[in-house]
Formats: structure tokens, C-alpha cells, sequence
């Protein structure tokens, strides 16, 4: 097989994934639209999602505003525009980096898991007895996993943000002396409900983004214990993939209408 | 095995055939399951075995051939139906396959979630769970997760687990498999003692001659996809045939 034919092949097999996908989609909202509904099990996905995801965000925010205020300190002081410190790092932390960063943490924590989790239950059999004991495994394991990434990914950003505006705020008031009133006086201020709209829009398709693509890759897993490192890792890298389609698609859909 | 025979199947495969790209695994295979015998299913590995067993409880769609569960052909079954049918199937897996993100209690709770409605005279969870799995002998064992249990336990416990809906049909997927001499036995045992108390019509898939000495009324010999041999144990192990004297050799 010559390189051309490689590429033509590579690319064929990656509509046909993404063909695949569409159908397990379509799969996902005929499924989670008809009873019996596992509510139990989804509070039981959001509780483990969003529970254990708290720290990892947290943090991940706090260091997030702390690097871009300081960071973004000096090229303001070089203009005298210091003052304009808290309405451009909440701009840019709400509307664009806190949802991006935050759920491209979410698809390396949250994202490979699932992948992992229902890869391994594949490889040994335990979707096979669900579907033997007569429960719907789709149903009990996809849509309830699915609907948890929607559901507790814009709560994780929301969250996430607020630290990464907390971190800011202590940079400002460390070296800037600026009192934590004021700064999120200045916060407020710039915020516009047309800023934080769009980015909780945006950060409920990352989150099923994050549910669809780790179930689909686990889901599907064949080959192994090698089939299961191979799902998580490639959910990763298709989630990060698709975060940035839909971030560039939510910005452009934004422009036109705002 | 007259007697049996003027019996209806509670299970009838017709003509099975399954295909994997060039792989033809199953080139027409016939099987009756009587109610209240314990067929074994002989074949040595990659011979079709866990496929056709796994193509009985609709987990692999079949290329042609029917399959008659009851007097209902699953192959044209729609999901809620066969979901309700499999009710009355249990099937113990080759590699025990208990969720291991629950505990002994919550893997044989799972199948009544949906499903409390087909038990007669039904007492509760808790009193069938612990039946469960006192029948397999593992009741202190109730609140452990798989990972802390032997492969015999986990089993024993899948083995309770495929009889708490109270099936009428079992379908035994090399139960012996990986197991030492010892535990083997006991496994074998207690599915014959299983069998007598709740009269279970057992299918059991395995390439273990002394399981199937023990427990089988009849046997099918699977060679090359379609049904080489048939019999009780006795027959088949005194044929003279090379290649059923083949499986019971060693």
C-alpha cells in the first residue's frame, strides 16, 4: 500500500467513525427519551463526576487566573491600563478560557474514565450479562453517563471560573493593592448576561461532547486489555479534538447573533 | 432418553449459521434442549462453541437458521420481547463477568431491578439474594466485591446470580474453565445439584470430559461448525470413530 492510498484509507475509516458516532447519538436520545429511566444511576454518575472532579478543577481554576493575572500584569502596566485588569481576565476566563481549559481537564479526568470503565466492562463481559439479565446496558450505562457529562460540566466551569476569578483577585490585591471589592466590583461591571450565556451554552455540548465520545470508544471496545488503553487514550484525544470544533463553531454562532 | 425425546424443546436451534468475514463458524448447526435434561455441548477451542451459546441469548445475531426459545423464534424478536424472554434464560459466563464496581449483594440485586415481577410468591430482595446464594454455598460472602473473592467464589456467585430471576433454562459457558481439579468438581456438583432442585433444563457449553461425565444426559459433539456426533456419554465414548475418540482421549 502506497502512502496515498494510507492516507485515503486512514481517512475513510475516520468519516466512517464519525458516522458512527452520529448513529450513537441518535442512538443516546431515543434511548433517553423513552422509560424505563435510570434516575438513580444517573444521580449516582453526576454525584461521582462532578464530586470527584471538584479538586481537580478547583485547582486547575485557581492557578489559571493566578498565571494569567500575573502574566498579563506587565503588558498593562506598560500601557498604564492596570485598571482594566479585572474586566479582561473575567471576559476572557468566562467566555473563553475557563470552559476550554476546564473541559479539556474534564476529557483527561472524566473522558478517559468512561472509556475505560465500560472498555474493561466490554472485555469481560459484564455489557454481555447486563444485556443477558434483560437491562438495557445502553440505557443503563450510556445515556446515564451522557446525560451526567451535560448536566455537571457547565456546574465544574461555573465553578472553575469563580475560582479563577478568586485567583486573580489575590494577585491584584497582592501586588496591585487592589481590595477584593473593587476587583469584583470591576468583575461585574464587565460581565454582560451576553457573555455568560454563550459560554454555559457552549460548556453543555462540551459536556456531551466529553459523555459521547468516552462512551462510545469504551462502548465498542474490542481487542483486550490493549483495546481498553487504546479506548481511553483515543477518547482524549477525540474529545480535545471536538472541543475545539465546537468552541470555534459557539464563537462563530456568538458573533453572528451578539 | 426415549421418554425425553416425546417431550417438546424448551430450546430449538435450526440450521444455525454464523459467518466472521471468511470464518464460517457455524455451517448449519441443529440442537434440541428437552425440558429438564442437561445437554452438553462438546468442542475443542475456537470451534464455534461460545458463539452459537452466545447467539441463544441474542447477544450475536445469527446469519441464517432459526432459534425457538419456548416456541418463540428469537431471531425476529424486538428488544422489550427478547429482554422479557431472557428473563427465563440464566447464562453463567465464561469469565464469571460480575460488575466489579459492586458488591456480591448489588450483582445479584441488579437482574431483579426490572425484573421483580416474574418471580412467584415473591418475599423481597433480601430473602432471594441471600437463597441465592446460600444455594451456592457463599452467604457470608454477601457484602464483598469480586475483586476479594477466589475465581471459584466469583463462580459460585455468578452462578447465583444467573438463578435469581429462577430460570427455566441455564446456559453454561465453559463453567469449568480456569478453575483447578478441586474446584472444578465442586462447580460441577452444584450445578447437578441446582438442577435437581429447581428442574432447570441445562445447555452447557465445555471441552471438560470429566464435566461432562458427571453431568450430562446427552451430548452434541460441534466439529467444523455443524453437529459431528451425537449421544449419551457412554455412546460417544466408546465410538470408534477417530475423531470423537479424540475428545476423549488424555
Amino acid at each position: 500500500m502506497n502512502k496515498a492510498d494510507s492516507i485515503l484509507s486512514q481517512t475513510k475509516s475516520f468519516f466512517a467513525e464519525i458516522g458512527d458516532m452520529t448513529f450513537f447519538a441518535g442512538r443516546f436520545f431515543k434511548e433517553a427519551s423513552s422509560s424505563p429511566f435510570e434516575f438513580k444511576e444517573l444521580l449516582r454518575q453526576c454525584y461521582n463526576m462532578g464530586n470527584r472532579s471538584l479538586l481537580l478543577v478547583s485547582v486547575t481554576g485557581f492557578i489559571l487566573g493566578l498565571v494569567f493575572t500575573l502574566q498579563s500584569r506587565p503588558t498593562l502596566m506598560q500601557f498604564g491600563a492596570q485598571s482594566w485588569m479585572a474586566s479582561m481576565v473575567s471576559l476572557s476566563i468566562v467566555r473563553e478560557i475557563g470552559p476550554v481549559i476546564i473541559a479539556l481537564i474534564c476529557a483527561g479526568r472524566i473522558g478517559s474514565g468512561i472509556g475505560a470503565e465500560l472498555g474493561s466492562m466490554r472485555v469481560t463481559e459484564q455489557i454481555d450479562a447486563m444485556e443477558v439479565s434483560g437491562t438495557n446496558p445502553f440505557k443503563y450505562l450510556v445515556v446515564t453517563r451522557i446525560m451526567a457529562t451535560t448536566l455537571m460540566l457547565p456546574l465544574l466551569i461555573i465553578m472553575g471560573d469563580a475560582i479563577a476569578l478568586f485567583g486573580s483577585a489575590l494577585i491584584e490585591n497582592l501586588k496591585g493593592d487592589v481590595s477584593y471589592l473593587l476587583y469584583f466590583n470591576q468583575v461585574f461591571e464587565a460581565l454582560k448576561f451576553s457573555d455568560i450565556v454563550p459560554a454555559t451554552i457552549k460548556s453543555v455540548f462540551f459536556g456531551f461532547a466529553i459523555g459521547l465520545v468516552g462512551c462510545y470508544k469504551g462502548y465498542y471496545c474490542s481487542k483486550g486489555t490493549v483495546g481498553v488503553g487504546e479506548a481511553s487514550n483515543s477518547a482524549v484525544v477525540y474529545i480535545s479534538m471536538l472541543l475545539f470544533v465546537i468552541d470555534f463553531i459557539a464563537v462563530f454562532v456568538t458573533d453572528i447573533f451578539i | 432418553m426415549n421418554s425425553i425425546k416425546n417431550i417438546k424443546p424448551v430450546l430449538e436451534l435450526k440450521n444455525l449459521q454464523k459467518s466472521f468475514g471468511d470464518n464460517h463458524v457455524l455451517k448449519g448447526f441443529n440442537l434440541k434442549l428437552f425440558e429438564g435434561e442437561n445437554l452438553v455441548v462438546m468442542g475443542k477451542s475456537g470451534s464455534g462453541k461460545s458463539v452459537m451459546v452466545k447467539c441463544l441469548v441474542g447477544l450475536i445475531h445469527p446469519d441464517g437458521g432459526s432459534i425457538n426459545i419456548k416456541n418463540q423464534d428469537i431471531t425476529t424478536m424486538g428488544h422489550k420481547e427478547l429482554d422479557l424472554l431472557r428473563t427465563e434464560i440464566g447464562f453463567l459466563f465464561q469469565g464469571s463477568a460480575l460488575y466489579d464496581s459492586m458488591t456480591v449483594r448489588e450483582n445479584l440485586e441488579f437482574p431483579l431491578r426490572r425484573h421483580k415481577d416474574k418471580i412467584e410468591n415473591f418475599q423481597g430482595t433480601e430473602i432471594l439474594v441471600k437463597e441465592a446464594l446460600e444455594n451456592v454455598g457463599l452467604a457470608d460472602a454477601i457484602d464483598l466485591m469480586p475483586a476479594e473473592l477466589s475465581g471459584g467464589m466469583q463462580r459460585r456467585v455468578a452462578l447465583a446470580r444467573a438463578l435469581i430471576l429462577k430460570p427455566k433454562i441455564i446456559m453454561y459457558d465453559e463453567p469449568t474453565t480456569g478453575l483447578d481439579p478441586i474446584t472444578a468438581k465442586e462447580i460441577i456438583l452444584l450445578m447437578r445439584n441446582i438442577q435437581k432442585k429447581y428442574h432447570t433444563s441445562s445447555l452447557i457449553i465445555t471441552h471438560d470430559v470429566d464435566c461432562a461425565r458427571v453431568i450430562s444426559n446427552r451430548m452434541i459433539l460441534l466439529v467444523d461448525g455443524i453437529n459431528y456426533a451425537e449421544g449419551t456419554f457412554e455412546e460417544l465414548s466408546n465410538s470408534s470413530d477417530p475423531q470423537v475418540q479424540a475428545f476423549f482421549k488424555n
